[in-house]
C-alpha cells in the first residue's frame, strides 16, 4: 500500500508571529489548533487524532481536556526538533490510510521571548543533543549556529560556495516576507546588508540566521475520501518520506559532517509522489540557517553536490523567480515556529490562497524539516 | 556589571567516566571495541559494527587533520562572554575518530596538520590545538 494521496490536509492555523508574546506555548498552540480546526469545518471534538509538536508542548490529555475530545483513538509525539512537522505528515498519513482515524491534528506552539532559555540554553533540553551538552558544550560550542557553521565553512573550502550564495537566499526570503503580513521582519534588505550584519559564528553573520520568535501554528490532515466534503479544495500529500543521517546525536562525528537525512529521504517522496523535480512549482524549505537551504537543494537532487551555491544564485528562490522558495518569509524573515509555517504556507499557496505571495498556478509543491542534529523530513503535495 | 556566570562543567555518566578520567590526566581517551577493535566516540554502549559491548580505552595521540572549523563572535552562553571572538577546531584524529578543540593560533584551513594537548582551566581542562606544520 502506498501513502500517496490517501491523506490531505484540510485546515491551517497561525496565530499572529512576534518577539513579546504574553502568552504561554501551550495556549498559543491552542490558538493556532481552533482556528486550524475552524478552517477544516470540523468541531475540535471531531480531531481523533493529535500530534503535538514542540519542547513545551501540551500532550494528548490536555488536548481532550480542553477540546472534550471524546474518541481520542491516537497520540503521538516526534521529538526530532525542526524536522517534527514534515515527520508528523508522514506520520498522520500512516495513521490515516491505516484506518485508524480520520483528522489529526498537527500543533505547535512556542514562547521564547518569556523564557530565560535561549538558543544557547534551549537546545540542550532536547534529548539529541546530549552528546553536545557532555561533549562540547564546555568547549564553547553552545547553540545550533556555532554546531553548523563548520559544516558552511567545509563547503565553501570544498565548493567554492560564497557568502554571496548566502546572501542570495537571506535576501530572498526577505523579499517574500514583505508579501506577508503575518511576517514578523518588514523591512527590504540587500545583499551589502547581509554582508555588513553582525557575525555570529563564522561565516555565519545575523542575515544568516533564523529568528527567534513566538507563536503558534497547525494544521488538520484529514482522510483523502472526506477532503472534497470539506471547505477548502484538497491538498494531497502525494508524496512523504522521512531520514536520518548517520551519526545523528553528533554532527562533529559524522563522517560527512554536511550529509543530512534529507539525502535519503528525498528520492522517496519523489518516487512516492510519481513526481520529477522539474513538477515543483514552489517549495518551501526548512531555513534554521542560510547555508542549510542551499544544502538542503542538493540532497534533494535539484543539483549536483556542491552546486547549491550557483543554483540559487540566479534569484530563482525570489518572488517571481523559477522556483519561488518559502513565499512566506520562512524561519528567516517570518517566524520560528520549527518549520510548521513552512506546511501552512504550501497549502495555501496549492489553495491559490496566499494572497501578494501567490505563486502563479502552483499545483504541486514541497515542504522539507530539519531536525537540529540533521534529521529529515520532506512532503511533497498536489491541489486536489 | 552583572557576574559572569560559571562555565557548564559536563557531567560524566557511568560509560564516559573513564574519558573525563583521561581528561583530567592530560589524556584524550577513545573507547576501542574489546572484541574487533573498532574505534568510536563520542562513547556509547555498543560496536556498531560487531554489537559488542566489550569497550577498551585507548589513548589516542591527538594528531590529526583539520575537517572544518567556525570562529564564535555571538556569546550564546553567557560564561562565554569575555572569551569571544574565540575558534573552535575540528579535527580527524589520525586515530580515527574526530575531535572538537579550541584552536591556538593564526590562519587555519581544512587539511592542515596539527596537534591538540589538554589546558587546564579553573573548572576543567580545553583541548587545545595548534598547528605542527611550522
Amino acid at each position: 500500500m502506498s501513502l500517496s494521496d490517501k491523506a490531505s490536509v484540510s485546515g491551517v492555523g497561525e496565530t499572529v508571529y512576534t518577539r513579546k508574546a504574553v502568552k504561554s506555548a501551550f495556549e498559543l498552540q491552542l490558538e493556532a489548533s481552533l482556528i486550524a480546526i475552524r478552517d477544516a469545518g470540523l468541531d475540535p471534538k471531531e480531531i481523533d487524532g493529535v500530534i503535538p509538536i514542540g519542547l513545551v508542548t501540551g500532550i494528548a490529555e490536555d488536548f481532550i481536556d480542553n477540546f472534550g475530545i471524546p474518541d481520542l483513538r491516537f497520540s503521538a509525539l516526534i521529538p526530532h526538533g525542526g524536522a517534527s512537522p514534515a515527520m508528523a505528515l508522514q506520520c498522520a498519513a500512516l495513521a490515516i490510510a491505516g484506518g485508524v482515524c480520520k483528522h489529526v491534528l498537527i500543533a505547535f506552539g512556542r514562547n521564547v521571548s518569556a523564557a530565560s532559555a535561549k538558543a544557547g540554553a534551549r537546545i540542550h533540553q532536547m534529548p539529541q543533543f546530549h552528546y553536545v551538552t557532555e561533549f562540547e558544550l564546555a568547549t564553547g560550542m553552545a547553540a545550533p549556529a556555532q554546531i553548523y557553521a563548520p559544516m558552511a565553512r567545509r563547503h565553501m573550502e570544498l565548493y567554492g560556495t560564497t557568502i554571496k550564495h548566502f546572501a542570495e537566499v537571506s535576501v530572498a526570503m526577505r523579499e517574500h516576507a514583505l508579501l506577508n503580513d503575518n511576517a514578523i521582519m518588514k523591512k527590504p534588505i540587500t545583499i551589502e546588508d547581509h554582508h555588513n550584519s553582525r557575525m555570529i559564528a563564522d561565516p555565519f553573520r545575523l542575515f544568516d540566521c533564523s529568528l527567534e520568535s513566538d507563536g503558534g501554528a497547525a494544521v488538520v490532515v484529514s482522510a483523502a475520501e472526506r477532503a472534497t466534503d470539506m471547505p477548502h479544495r484538497p491538498v494531497y500529500i502525494s508524496g512523504v518520506a522521512t531520514g536520518h543521517p548517520d551519526s545523528p546525536a553528533s554532527i562533529s562525528q559524522r563522517p560527512d559532517i554536511a550529509s543530512l537525512g534529507l539525502g535519503k529521504a528525498a528520492g522517496r517522496a519523489f518516487e512516492m509522489a510519481g513526481v520529477t523535480h522539474a513538477d515543483i512549482d514552489v517549495a518551501e524549505i526548512y531555513d534554521c540557517f542560510t547555508y542549510a537551504v542551499i544544502k538542503q537543494f542538493e540532497e534533494m537532487g535539484f543539483c549536483a553536490a556542491g552546486e547549491g551555491g550557483p543554483f540559487v544564485a540566479d534569484g530563482k528562490l525570489r518572488p517571481g523567480g523559477a522556483l519561488p522558495t518559502n513565499t512566506h518569509g520562512g524561519l528567516l524573515s517570518q517566524a520560528h515556529v520549527w518549520g510548521l509555517n513552512h506546511i501552512v504556507e504550501l497549502v495555501r499557496q496549492l489553495r491559490g490562497d496566499a494572497g501578494r505571495a501567490q505563486v502563479s498556478n502552483a499545483e504541486i509543491g514541497l515542504v522539507t524539516g530539519y531536525g537540529d542534529m540533521g534529521d529529515g523530513g520532506i512532503a511533497i503535495m498536489r491541489r486536489g | 556589571m552583572s557576574e559572569i556566570p560559571a562555565k557548564p562543567v559536563p557531567t560524566p555518566t557511568a560509560m564516559s567516566q573513564p574519558y573525563w578520567d583521561g581528561v583530567a590526566n592530560g589524556e584524550l581517551r577513545l573507547q576501542s571495541c574489546g572484541a574487533c577493535g573498532t574505534p568510536r566516540h563520542y562513547p556509547r554502549l555498543l560496536c556498531d559494527r560487531c554489537y559488542s559491548d566489550d569497550v577498551k580505552w585507548v589513548t589516542a595521540s591527538g594528531k590529526g587533520k583539520i575537517h572544518s572549523w567556525t570562529v564564535a563572535h555571538h556569546p550564546y552562553h553567557p560564561a562565554f562572554v569575555t572569551e569571544v571572538p574565540y575558534t573552535l577546531v575540528l579535527v580527524d584524529l589520525v586515530e580515527g575518530p574526530r575531535a572538537l578543540g579550541r584552536w591556538n593560533g593564526d590562519d587555519l584551513k581544512i587539511g592542515d596538520a596539527v596537534e591538540g594537548k589538554f589546558v587546564a582551566r579553573e573548572d576543567g581542562s580545553d583541548l587545545v590545538f595548534s598547528s605542527t606544520s611550522g
